[in-house]
Protein backbone atom coordinates (compact mmCIF):
# COMPACT_ATOMS: atom_id res chain seq x y z
CA UNK A 1 0.00 0.00 0.00
CA UNK A 2 1.85 3.16 -0.88
CA UNK A 3 0.93 6.46 0.09
CA UNK A 4 2.60 9.60 -0.95
CA UNK A 5 2.37 11.93 2.37
CA UNK A 6 2.85 9.05 4.63
CA UNK A 7 5.41 9.91 6.73
CA UNK A 8 6.33 6.24 9.26
CA UNK A 9 6.44 7.23 13.05
CA UNK A 10 9.37 5.20 13.91
CA UNK A 11 9.93 4.77 17.90
CA UNK A 12 13.50 4.39 19.20
CA UNK A 13 14.50 2.61 22.25
CA UNK A 14 18.44 3.62 23.04
CA UNK A 15 20.53 2.83 25.82
CA UNK A 16 21.90 6.39 27.42
CA UNK A 17 25.39 5.63 27.30
CA UNK A 18 26.05 4.04 24.16
CA UNK A 19 23.53 5.10 21.20
CA UNK A 20 21.72 7.93 23.13
CA UNK A 21 24.99 9.46 23.24
CA UNK A 22 25.48 8.62 19.84
CA UNK A 23 22.60 9.92 18.47
CA UNK A 24 23.85 13.26 19.95
CA UNK A 25 27.04 13.49 18.18
CA UNK A 26 25.03 12.77 15.27
CA UNK A 27 23.24 16.29 16.26
CA UNK A 28 25.91 17.85 16.97
CA UNK A 29 27.71 17.00 14.33
CA UNK A 30 25.17 18.60 12.14
CA UNK A 31 24.19 15.34 10.85
CA UNK A 32 20.93 15.59 8.33
CA UNK A 33 18.82 12.63 8.28
CA UNK A 34 15.16 11.36 8.79
CA UNK A 35 13.03 13.39 11.37
CA UNK A 36 10.48 10.39 12.21
CA UNK A 37 12.33 8.64 14.83
CA UNK A 38 11.34 9.47 18.60
CA UNK A 39 13.74 8.50 20.76
CA UNK A 40 13.30 6.75 24.02
CA UNK A 41 16.14 7.05 26.82
CA UNK A 42 16.81 3.50 28.66
CA UNK A 43 19.88 3.22 31.21
CA UNK A 44 20.41 -0.08 29.22
CA UNK A 45 19.24 -2.13 26.19
CA UNK A 46 18.89 -4.87 28.97
CA UNK A 47 16.30 -2.50 30.60
CA UNK A 48 13.97 -2.79 27.09
CA UNK A 49 11.79 -5.23 27.48
CA UNK A 50 9.41 -6.83 24.45
CA UNK A 51 6.02 -5.23 25.97
CA UNK A 52 7.98 -1.52 25.00
CA UNK A 53 7.89 -2.87 21.46
CA UNK A 54 4.21 -3.91 21.75
CA UNK A 55 3.12 -0.90 23.35
CA UNK A 56 4.75 1.14 20.79
CA UNK A 57 3.19 -0.70 17.99
CA UNK A 58 -0.22 -0.79 20.04
CA UNK A 59 0.24 3.23 20.30
CA UNK A 60 0.52 3.45 16.46
CA UNK A 61 4.65 3.19 15.49
CA UNK A 62 4.95 1.74 12.20
CA UNK A 63 8.58 0.85 13.20
CA UNK A 64 10.49 0.00 15.95
CA UNK A 65 14.24 0.18 16.62
CA UNK A 66 16.05 -0.80 19.74
CA UNK A 67 19.75 0.06 19.93
CA UNK A 68 22.77 -0.15 22.69
CA UNK A 69 26.13 -0.49 23.03
CA UNK A 70 28.42 -3.32 21.29
CA UNK A 71 29.00 -6.34 23.06
CA UNK A 72 31.69 -6.05 25.19
CA UNK A 73 31.04 -2.40 25.80
CA UNK A 74 27.91 -2.44 28.14
CA UNK A 75 28.17 0.51 30.52
CA UNK A 76 26.72 -2.14 33.32
CA UNK A 77 29.24 -5.00 31.87
CA UNK A 78 26.42 -7.53 30.44
CA UNK A 79 23.17 -5.89 30.28
CA UNK A 80 23.10 -5.49 26.53
CA UNK A 81 24.25 -9.90 26.44
CA UNK A 82 21.32 -10.87 28.03
CA UNK A 83 19.52 -8.13 25.95
CA UNK A 84 20.73 -10.02 22.74
CA UNK A 85 19.47 -13.51 23.71
CA UNK A 86 16.46 -11.17 24.42
CA UNK A 87 16.05 -9.96 20.98
CA UNK A 88 17.14 -13.06 19.22
CA UNK A 89 13.90 -14.95 20.53
CA UNK A 90 11.62 -12.15 20.29
CA UNK A 91 12.36 -11.47 16.53
CA UNK A 92 11.69 -15.02 15.88
CA UNK A 93 8.03 -14.92 17.93
CA UNK A 94 7.05 -11.59 16.37
CA UNK A 95 8.14 -13.12 12.93
CA UNK A 96 5.71 -16.52 13.49
CA UNK A 97 2.99 -13.93 14.54
CA UNK A 98 2.98 -12.64 10.94
CA UNK A 99 4.66 -8.93 12.15
CA UNK A 100 6.91 -8.40 9.11
CA UNK A 101 10.59 -8.24 10.86
CA UNK A 102 11.40 -5.47 9.32
CA UNK A 103 9.31 -3.51 11.22
CA UNK A 104 11.73 -4.42 14.35
CA UNK A 105 15.28 -3.77 13.75
CA UNK A 106 18.24 -3.54 15.96
CA UNK A 107 21.42 -1.92 16.26
CA UNK A 108 24.52 -2.00 18.41
CA UNK A 109 25.29 1.60 17.72
CA UNK A 110 28.40 3.10 19.79
CA UNK A 111 28.76 7.09 21.27
CA UNK A 112 31.16 7.59 19.03
CA UNK A 113 29.06 6.11 16.04
CA UNK A 114 26.73 9.44 15.22
CA UNK A 115 26.47 9.09 11.55
CA UNK A 116 26.22 5.35 12.08
CA UNK A 117 22.67 6.63 13.84
CA UNK A 118 22.24 8.56 11.33
CA UNK A 119 22.51 5.91 8.54
CA UNK A 120 20.37 4.16 10.92
CA UNK A 121 17.27 5.98 11.48
CA UNK A 122 17.58 6.58 7.36
CA UNK A 123 17.43 3.56 6.61
CA UNK A 124 14.83 1.94 9.17
CA UNK A 125 12.88 4.94 8.04
CA UNK A 126 13.28 4.12 3.67
CA UNK A 127 12.30 0.20 4.92
CA UNK A 128 9.04 1.22 7.04
CA UNK A 129 8.08 3.63 4.68
CA UNK A 130 8.04 1.22 1.19
CA UNK A 131 6.28 -1.22 4.04
CA UNK A 132 3.30 1.27 4.59
CA UNK A 133 1.67 2.62 7.97
CA UNK A 134 1.15 -0.71 10.31
CA UNK A 135 -2.73 -0.49 10.13
CA UNK A 136 -3.23 -3.82 11.14
CA UNK A 137 -1.93 -3.61 15.55
CA UNK A 138 -3.37 -0.39 16.21
CA UNK A 139 -6.68 -1.10 14.77
CA UNK A 140 -7.11 -4.11 16.49
CA UNK A 141 -10.38 -4.23 18.90
CA UNK A 142 -9.84 -2.42 22.37
CA UNK A 143 -11.95 -1.15 24.94
CA UNK A 144 -11.87 3.02 23.92
CA UNK B 1 2.15 -51.30 39.42
CA UNK B 2 -0.30 -48.70 41.53
CA UNK B 3 0.12 -51.36 44.65
CA UNK B 4 3.97 -50.87 44.59
CA UNK B 5 3.14 -46.95 44.48
CA UNK B 6 0.51 -47.22 47.02
CA UNK B 7 2.75 -49.35 49.29
CA UNK B 8 5.55 -46.83 48.97
CA UNK B 9 3.46 -44.31 50.00
CA UNK B 10 1.97 -46.14 52.72
CA UNK B 11 5.89 -46.48 53.80
CA UNK B 12 6.91 -42.60 53.46
CA UNK B 13 3.93 -41.64 55.53
CA UNK B 14 4.18 -44.15 57.87
CA UNK B 15 8.41 -43.58 58.61
CA UNK B 16 7.35 -39.51 58.52
CA UNK B 17 10.05 -38.96 56.14
CA UNK B 18 6.91 -36.93 53.92
CA UNK B 19 4.23 -35.06 55.49
CA UNK B 20 1.92 -35.45 52.43
CA UNK B 21 1.83 -37.89 49.23
CA UNK B 22 0.53 -35.79 46.18
CA UNK B 23 -0.59 -38.02 43.56
CA UNK B 24 -3.67 -38.57 41.32
CA UNK B 25 -6.77 -40.08 42.93
CA UNK B 26 -10.61 -40.77 41.02
CA UNK B 27 -12.70 -37.72 39.84
CA UNK B 28 -16.07 -37.47 39.41
CA UNK B 29 -16.90 -39.56 36.17
CA UNK B 30 -14.36 -42.25 35.13
CA UNK B 31 -12.67 -40.51 32.65
CA UNK B 32 -11.52 -37.92 35.35
CA UNK B 33 -8.74 -37.82 37.64
CA UNK B 34 -7.95 -35.19 40.03
CA UNK B 35 -5.26 -34.37 42.60
CA UNK B 36 -5.41 -36.16 46.11
CA UNK B 37 -3.03 -35.19 49.15
CA UNK B 38 -2.56 -37.87 51.16
CA UNK B 39 -1.61 -37.81 54.67
CA UNK B 40 -2.67 -40.46 56.22
CA UNK B 41 -0.96 -44.00 55.44
CA UNK B 42 -4.33 -45.76 55.73
CA UNK B 43 -5.57 -43.20 52.66
CA UNK B 44 -3.15 -44.68 50.18
CA UNK B 45 -5.49 -46.84 48.54
CA UNK B 46 -7.09 -43.18 46.88
CA UNK B 47 -4.00 -43.20 44.41
CA UNK B 48 -4.74 -44.94 40.91
CA UNK B 49 -3.05 -44.55 37.92
CA UNK B 50 -4.70 -44.61 34.33
CA UNK B 51 -4.29 -42.70 31.18
CA UNK B 52 -6.66 -39.63 32.29
CA UNK B 53 -3.98 -38.31 34.80
CA UNK B 54 -3.49 -36.09 33.26
CA UNK B 55 -2.49 -32.79 35.80
CA UNK B 56 0.65 -31.70 36.33
CA UNK B 57 1.32 -31.57 39.93
CA UNK B 58 4.98 -29.80 39.71
CA UNK B 59 2.29 -26.91 39.78
CA UNK B 60 2.00 -27.88 43.61
CA UNK B 61 5.55 -27.23 44.24
CA UNK B 62 5.22 -23.48 44.38
CA UNK B 63 1.93 -23.11 46.05
CA UNK B 64 2.42 -21.93 49.79
CA UNK B 65 -0.77 -23.83 50.89
CA UNK B 66 0.88 -27.28 49.69
CA UNK B 67 4.55 -26.25 51.21
CA UNK B 68 2.66 -25.98 54.07
CA UNK B 69 1.84 -29.37 54.99
CA UNK B 70 5.38 -30.90 54.53
CA UNK B 71 8.04 -32.03 52.99
CA UNK B 72 5.63 -33.86 49.93
CA UNK B 73 6.25 -36.99 47.73
CA UNK B 74 5.12 -36.31 44.35
CA UNK B 75 3.67 -38.63 41.91
CA UNK B 76 5.61 -37.45 38.60
CA UNK B 77 5.60 -38.58 34.88
CA UNK B 78 8.09 -37.68 32.38
CA UNK B 79 6.80 -34.24 31.44
CA UNK B 80 6.43 -33.24 34.58
CA UNK B 81 9.62 -34.30 36.09
CA UNK B 82 10.87 -31.61 33.29
CA UNK B 83 8.64 -28.94 34.91
CA UNK B 84 10.40 -30.20 38.42
CA UNK B 85 13.69 -29.70 37.09
CA UNK B 86 13.04 -26.08 35.70
CA UNK B 87 12.03 -25.14 39.44
CA UNK B 88 15.07 -26.55 40.52
CA UNK B 89 17.30 -24.64 37.54
CA UNK B 90 15.39 -21.49 39.08
CA UNK B 91 15.98 -21.81 42.82
CA UNK B 92 12.14 -22.08 43.49
CA UNK B 93 12.57 -26.06 44.99
CA UNK B 94 15.33 -27.62 46.53
CA UNK B 95 15.63 -30.96 45.23
CA UNK B 96 16.53 -32.46 48.45
CA UNK B 97 13.01 -31.14 49.75
CA UNK B 98 10.60 -33.19 47.62
CA UNK B 99 10.35 -37.30 46.92
CA UNK B 100 9.86 -37.76 43.39
CA UNK B 101 7.64 -40.68 42.66
CA UNK B 102 8.41 -41.35 38.50
CA UNK B 103 5.82 -43.17 36.92
CA UNK B 104 6.38 -44.87 33.49
CA UNK B 105 3.81 -43.19 31.41
CA UNK B 106 2.38 -44.25 27.79
CA UNK B 107 0.49 -40.93 27.21
CA UNK B 108 -2.41 -39.56 28.18
CA UNK B 109 -5.98 -39.38 26.35
CA UNK B 110 -6.40 -36.55 24.25
CA UNK B 111 -3.05 -34.79 24.93
CA UNK B 112 -2.95 -31.40 23.99
CA UNK B 113 -0.62 -30.69 20.96
CA UNK B 114 0.02 -34.36 20.41
CA UNK B 115 2.63 -33.93 23.09
CA UNK B 116 2.29 -37.69 24.14
CA UNK B 117 2.92 -39.14 20.46
CA UNK B 118 6.35 -38.57 20.02
CA UNK B 119 7.74 -38.25 23.50
CA UNK B 120 10.90 -39.19 24.81
CA UNK B 121 10.34 -39.27 28.64
CA UNK B 122 8.13 -41.84 29.01
CA UNK B 123 9.91 -43.57 31.89
CA UNK B 124 11.26 -40.66 33.91
CA UNK B 125 14.83 -39.90 34.90
CA UNK B 126 15.87 -37.88 38.11
CA UNK B 127 13.43 -39.35 40.14
CA UNK B 128 13.61 -40.63 43.78
CA UNK B 129 11.82 -44.04 42.67
CA UNK B 130 10.42 -45.58 39.36
CA UNK B 131 7.02 -47.11 39.17
CA UNK B 132 6.01 -49.37 35.82
CA UNK B 133 7.87 -51.12 33.53
CA UNK B 134 10.56 -49.23 31.77
CA UNK B 135 9.16 -48.02 28.34
CA UNK B 136 11.31 -47.43 25.34
CA UNK B 137 10.53 -43.82 24.19
CA UNK B 138 10.05 -43.22 20.30
CA UNK B 139 10.93 -39.65 19.79
CA UNK B 140 10.81 -37.97 16.93
CA UNK B 141 11.68 -33.92 16.85
CA UNK B 142 10.45 -33.15 13.45
CA UNK B 143 7.42 -34.58 14.09
CA UNK B 144 6.82 -33.08 17.23
CA UNK B 145 6.87 -29.51 16.04
CA UNK B 146 4.81 -30.62 12.75
CA UNK B 147 2.34 -27.81 13.46
CA UNK B 148 4.81 -25.26 14.15
CA UNK B 149 6.58 -26.55 10.55
CA UNK B 150 3.06 -25.89 9.03
CA UNK B 151 2.67 -22.64 10.07
CA UNK B 152 5.85 -21.20 8.50
CA UNK B 153 5.22 -22.26 5.93
CA UNK B 154 2.41 -19.22 5.20
CA UNK B 155 2.61 -15.99 4.12
CA UNK B 156 3.26 -13.80 7.27
CA UNK B 157 -0.54 -12.54 6.39
CA UNK B 158 -1.46 -16.13 6.42
CA UNK B 159 0.78 -16.43 9.87
CA UNK B 160 -1.37 -12.89 11.44
CA UNK B 161 -4.33 -13.66 10.07
CA UNK B 162 -4.43 -17.76 12.23
CA UNK B 163 -3.02 -15.81 15.48
CA UNK B 164 -5.80 -13.02 15.19
CA UNK B 165 -7.53 -15.68 14.84
CA UNK B 166 -7.14 -18.00 17.75
CA UNK B 167 -6.06 -14.60 20.31
CA UNK B 168 -9.56 -13.45 18.88
CA UNK B 169 -11.16 -16.12 21.12
CA UNK B 170 -9.31 -15.28 24.31
CA UNK B 171 -11.59 -14.95 27.30
CA UNK B 172 -8.74 -13.84 29.36
CA UNK B 173 -9.69 -16.39 32.27
CA UNK B 174 -6.12 -16.54 32.85
CA UNK B 175 -6.42 -20.74 33.27
CA UNK B 176 -3.46 -21.35 31.01
CA UNK B 177 -1.44 -18.97 33.92
CA UNK B 178 -2.82 -20.76 36.67
CA UNK B 179 -2.59 -24.66 35.11
CA UNK B 180 1.23 -23.72 34.44
CA UNK B 181 3.78 -25.20 37.00
CA UNK B 182 6.16 -22.15 35.83
CA UNK B 183 3.68 -19.52 36.39
CA UNK B 184 4.88 -18.58 39.91
CA UNK B 185 5.10 -15.14 40.13
CA UNK B 186 3.37 -13.83 43.00
CA UNK B 187 2.19 -10.64 41.06
CA UNK B 188 1.77 -11.44 37.67
CA UNK B 189 2.60 -8.43 34.52
CA UNK B 190 -1.02 -8.90 33.92
CA UNK B 191 -2.07 -7.98 37.07
CA UNK B 192 0.01 -4.16 37.47
CA UNK B 193 -1.85 -1.39 36.98
CA UNK B 194 0.50 1.40 37.37
CA UNK B 195 1.76 0.96 34.56
CA UNK B 196 -0.86 -1.16 32.81
CA UNK B 197 1.51 -2.89 30.01
CA UNK B 198 -1.32 -5.29 29.24
CA UNK B 199 -4.73 -4.19 28.80
CA UNK B 200 -7.14 -6.33 30.64
CA UNK B 201 -10.27 -6.64 28.54
CA UNK B 202 -10.85 -9.52 26.66
CA UNK B 203 -10.43 -8.07 23.05
CA UNK B 204 -7.90 -8.73 20.56
CA UNK B 205 -5.46 -5.72 21.30
CA UNK B 206 -4.88 -7.06 24.81
CA UNK B 207 -5.28 -10.79 24.32
CA UNK B 208 -2.33 -10.21 21.80
CA UNK B 209 -0.36 -8.65 24.33
CA UNK B 210 -0.85 -10.99 27.39
CA UNK B 211 -0.10 -14.93 25.30
CA UNK B 212 3.12 -12.78 23.26
CA UNK B 213 4.45 -12.01 26.92
CA UNK B 214 3.53 -14.80 28.57
CA UNK B 215 5.24 -17.06 25.63
CA UNK B 216 8.26 -14.51 25.70
CA UNK B 217 7.97 -15.39 30.14
CA UNK B 218 8.06 -19.05 29.48
CA UNK B 219 10.71 -19.09 26.66
CA UNK B 220 13.57 -21.07 27.67
CA UNK B 221 11.39 -22.56 30.48
CA UNK B 222 8.18 -23.66 28.81
CA UNK B 223 8.80 -27.77 28.95
CA UNK B 224 5.16 -28.04 27.28
CA UNK B 225 3.85 -30.17 29.47
CA UNK B 226 0.07 -28.89 27.28
CA UNK B 227 -1.65 -27.66 30.57
CA UNK B 228 -2.13 -24.38 29.25
CA UNK B 229 -4.14 -25.74 25.84
CA UNK B 230 -5.38 -28.19 27.74
CA UNK B 231 -7.42 -26.01 30.45
CA UNK B 232 -7.76 -23.56 27.66
CA UNK B 233 -11.46 -22.95 27.51
CA UNK B 234 -11.48 -21.66 24.20
CA UNK B 235 -8.96 -24.42 22.98
CA UNK B 236 -6.32 -21.54 21.48
CA UNK B 237 -3.19 -22.90 20.11
CA UNK B 238 -0.84 -22.05 23.12
CA UNK B 239 1.72 -25.39 22.65
CA UNK B 240 2.12 -24.55 19.31
CA UNK B 241 3.30 -20.97 20.22
CA UNK B 242 5.65 -22.33 23.33
CA UNK B 243 6.92 -25.56 20.64
CA UNK B 244 8.06 -22.37 18.64
CA UNK B 245 9.92 -20.94 21.29
CA UNK B 246 11.58 -23.89 22.38
CA UNK B 247 12.58 -24.53 19.23
CA UNK B 248 14.22 -21.52 18.59
CA UNK B 249 15.68 -21.50 21.77
CA UNK B 250 16.94 -24.87 20.73
CA UNK B 251 18.59 -24.25 17.37
CA UNK B 252 19.83 -20.49 18.35
CA UNK B 253 21.46 -21.58 21.76
CA UNK B 254 21.31 -25.39 21.76
CA UNK B 255 19.59 -25.24 25.13
CA UNK B 256 15.76 -27.95 25.66
CA UNK B 257 14.29 -26.62 29.11
CA UNK B 258 13.83 -29.41 31.76
CA UNK B 259 16.73 -31.74 31.17
CA UNK B 260 19.65 -30.37 33.43
CA UNK B 261 18.49 -29.01 36.35
CA UNK B 262 22.30 -27.54 37.29
CA UNK B 263 22.08 -25.51 33.60
CA UNK B 264 22.10 -22.12 33.86
CA UNK B 265 18.86 -20.55 32.14
CA UNK B 266 18.59 -20.04 28.74
CA UNK B 267 17.65 -16.50 28.85
CA UNK B 268 18.97 -15.54 32.21
CA UNK B 269 22.94 -16.11 31.03
CA UNK B 270 24.98 -15.38 27.86
CA UNK B 271 27.55 -16.41 25.51
CA UNK B 272 30.31 -13.89 24.46
CA UNK B 273 29.78 -15.48 21.21
CA UNK B 274 25.77 -15.52 20.73
CA UNK B 275 25.08 -14.23 17.28
CA UNK B 276 24.56 -10.96 16.10
CA UNK B 277 22.87 -11.74 13.03
CA UNK B 278 19.98 -9.77 13.46
CA UNK B 279 21.96 -6.65 14.52
CA UNK B 280 23.14 -3.91 12.23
Amino acid sequence: MSNENFEPKIIAFVCNWCTYAGADLAGTSRLQYAANVRIVRVPCSGRIDPIFILKAFERGADGVLVSGCHPGDCHYTAGNFYARRRWIVFRDLLEFVGIPPDRVQFSWISAAEGAKWADTINDITAKVRSLGPFHSYPKLRTVE
Amino acid sequence: MIEELRAKARELLESKTVSVVIGYGQGSTPTITRPVFIRKPEDVHMLIWNKYCYNNLAYYLTKKDVLRLGKPALVVKGCDVKAVMVLVQESQVVRENVILLGVSCSGVENPPGNKCKYCDVNTPTFCDFVFGEKIESKPDAAQAIADVTELEKLTPKARWEFWLKEFDRCIRCYACRNACPLCYCDRCVADLNQPQWIETSPHLRGNFAWNIVRAMHLAGRCVQCGECERVCPMGIRLMTLNKKLANTVLQKFGYRSGYDPKAPPVMASFKPDDSNEIFR
